[in-house]
C-alpha cells in the first residue's frame, strides 16, 4: 500500500482515538480506586500508601519524663577529673549493654562506641615532653564527637552518614554497604567495622535495640533513640554527674554555662571538624 | 522442501527449549503456605493496615518507617484503624515483632514459599532468639 495523506491521516485519526479513550479509561479506574480503596482487590491496591501520620504529642503525653527531646544542636561536657575508674567502666559497659555492642577478644576486630584513651592519643597535638603526670597518665573517655563540620558525612557514598537538624551524626545501617570510607575520614577513630557477624559476641542482649551485621560500619548515636523518648543518653544517665548533656544552641542550658565556667578542650580542634563533645581537664 | 523441515524443526526445538521450566515444573507447584497467628495478633485483630494491604504492602511500610525513625525521628504512626503504634519491626510491645512473635510460622512461611530472604534478622532481634 502506497502513503498518501488520506491513509496517513486516517492512522493519526485512529492513533489519536485510542489514546484518548485509554487515557479516559485509567482516569476512571483511579476515580473509582480513591472512592472505595477498601473495595478494590488487592493486587489494584498497590499504588496508594497510606501516609505516616505522626504525632509529636502523643509520645510526651505518654512519657512521664519531661527531659528536652529536642535541641538545637546536641553538645556533651565530660569531667576529665571526675571520672574514676569505676565510673568509667560503668558508662562504658552502659553504652554497649543499650546498643549491642559485641565484645571482641580480638583488638582488630573491636567494636567501639565509647573507650578510654591515653592523653597522647586522644589529644596528640596538646602532648609536651614535660606535661604533668596526672594529665599524661589519666584515660580519656572518647566517643563520636558529632562533630558540626563531619567529615565521615562527606566521605559517605550511599548517604547512610547523615547529619541531622539537631547536630547528631547519626547512621542508617541499613544503607551501609561497608566501604569504610568514613572510617579513613573519621579522625577519632570513633567509627568500627564489623569484621565478623557481633552477635555471637554480645553478652546481654538488648532487645529493643536492633544488633549490626557483618560488613557494616558503627558508631555512638548520641543515644539518639533515647533522646526521642525523652531520655539523656546512657552514659549520662550513669555518669554519676561527671558527664553533662544539652543543647549548646541554648545559652541558659547547664552544657553552656558549664562551658561559660570552665577551661574545655576538644579533640584536634585544627581540623576544623567542630566536634561537640568538650572535656573538662 | 527441506528448508520447511529445518525451519519448523529448528522452530520446535526452540520453542521446546524456552518453555522448558514451564513443562519441566508442570504438576510440582507447592502448597501456599498456611499463615499462623500469634495469640497477640489474633488478640488485637487489626494489623496498621487492612489484611490485603499488609499482605501486598507491608515491605513499602516498613521502608517508609524505617525512613522516619532513622531519619526523621518520628517514631508515632497512626493505623488505618485510627490507634496510634510505634513504629518499630523489632522494639517493644507494639512493633511489629511485639504483635507477631512467631516469626517461623508468620514471617518465613510465605518469604520461604515466595523465594524471598529479606536481611531484616540479620540485625533486628525476633522475639523468638531469647527462648
Amino acid at each position: 500500500m502506497e502513503n498518501t495523506r488520506r491513509n496517513f491521516l486516517k492512522i493519526a485519526g485512529i492513533s489519536a482515538l485510542g489514546f484518548g479513550v485509554g487515557s479516559l479509561v485509567s482516569a476512571t479506574t483511579q476515580v473509582e480506586h480513591e472512592v472505595a480503596p477498601t473495595q478494590q482487590p488487592a493486587e489494584h491496591n498497590t499504588e496508594k500508601l497510606p501516609e505516616p501520620k505522626p504525632v509529636e504529642n502523643v509520645k510526651s503525653e505518654s512519657s512521664t519524663q519531661s527531659a528536652v527531646k529536642t535541641a538545637g544542636r546536641w553538645g556533651m561536657a565530660i569531667y576529665t577529673s571526675k571520672l574514676t575508674e569505676p565510673i568509667r567502666k560503668k558508662i562504658i559497659s552502659a553504652c554497649h549493654v543499650t546498643h549491642n555492642v559485641p565484645h571482641m577478644e580480638n583488638k582488630r576486630h573491636e567494636i567501639k562506641w565509647i573507650w578510654e584513651e591515653p592523653y597522647t592519643h586522644a589529644f596528640p597535638e596538646n602532648e609536651h615532653e614535660y606535661i604533668d603526670e596526672k594529665t599524661h597518665t589519666q584515660p580519656f573517655l572518647t566517643l563520636c564527637n558529632h562533630c558540626n563540620n563531619p567529615p565521615c558525612v562527606r566521605a559517605c557514598p550511599t548517604k547512610a552518614t547523615f547529619q541531622r537538624a539537631d547536630g547528631i551524626v547519626l547512621m542508617d545501617f541499613h544503607r551501609c554497604i561497608g566501604c569504610r570510607f568514613c572510617m579513613a575520614a573519621c579522625p577519632y577513630g570513633s567509627r568500627s567495622f564489623n569484621f565478623r557477624d557481633p552477635r555471637p559476641f554480645i553478652s546481654q542482649l538488648n532487645m529493643d535495640f536492633p544488633t549490626r551485621m557483618k560488613g557494616v560500619v558503627e558508631k555512638c548515636n548520641f543515644c539518639a533513640e533515647r533522646l526521642e523518648m525523652g531520655k539523656m543518653p546512657a552514659c549520662v544517665e550513669v555518669s554519676e554527674g561527671t558527664i553533662v548533656f544539652g543543647d549548646l544552641h541554648d545559652p541558659n542550658s547547664e552544657i553552656r554555662h558549664i562551658l561559660k565556667e570552665s577551661y574545655t578542650i576538644q579533640r584536634k580542634q585544627n581540623l576544623g571538624t567542630m566536634p561537640s563533645v568538650y572535656y573538662i581537664v | 522442501m527441506n528448508e520447511k523441515i529445518l525451519i519448523y524443526g529448528g522452530l520446535f526445538v526452540f520453542c521446546a527449549v524456552v518453555t522448558f521450566p514451564f513443562w519441566y515444573n508442570l504438576g510440582n507447584a507447592s502448597v501456599a503456605p498456611e499463615i499462623l497467628l500469634s495469640a497477640a495478633a489474633k488478640e488485637a485483630q487489626t494489623c496498621v493496615a487492612d489484611k490485603s494491604y499488609m499482605k501486598n504492602q507491608h515491605m513499602q511500610i516498613l521502608n517508609i518507617w524505617r525512613e522516619d525513625v532513622v531519619r526523621q525521628g518520628t517514631r508515632s504512626f497512626q493505623g488505618m484503624n485510627g490507634k496510634m503504634y510505634t513504629m518499630s519491626l523489632s522494639s517493644g510491645k507494639d512493633s511489629c515483632m511485639g504483635c507477631h512473635t512467631n516469626r517461623s510460622q508468620f514471617c518465613d512461611r510465605c518469604h520461604t514459599y515466595a523465594s524471598v530472604n529479606p536481611y531484616c534478622w540479620d540485625c533486628h532481634i525476633t522475639p523468638k532468639e531469647i527462648n
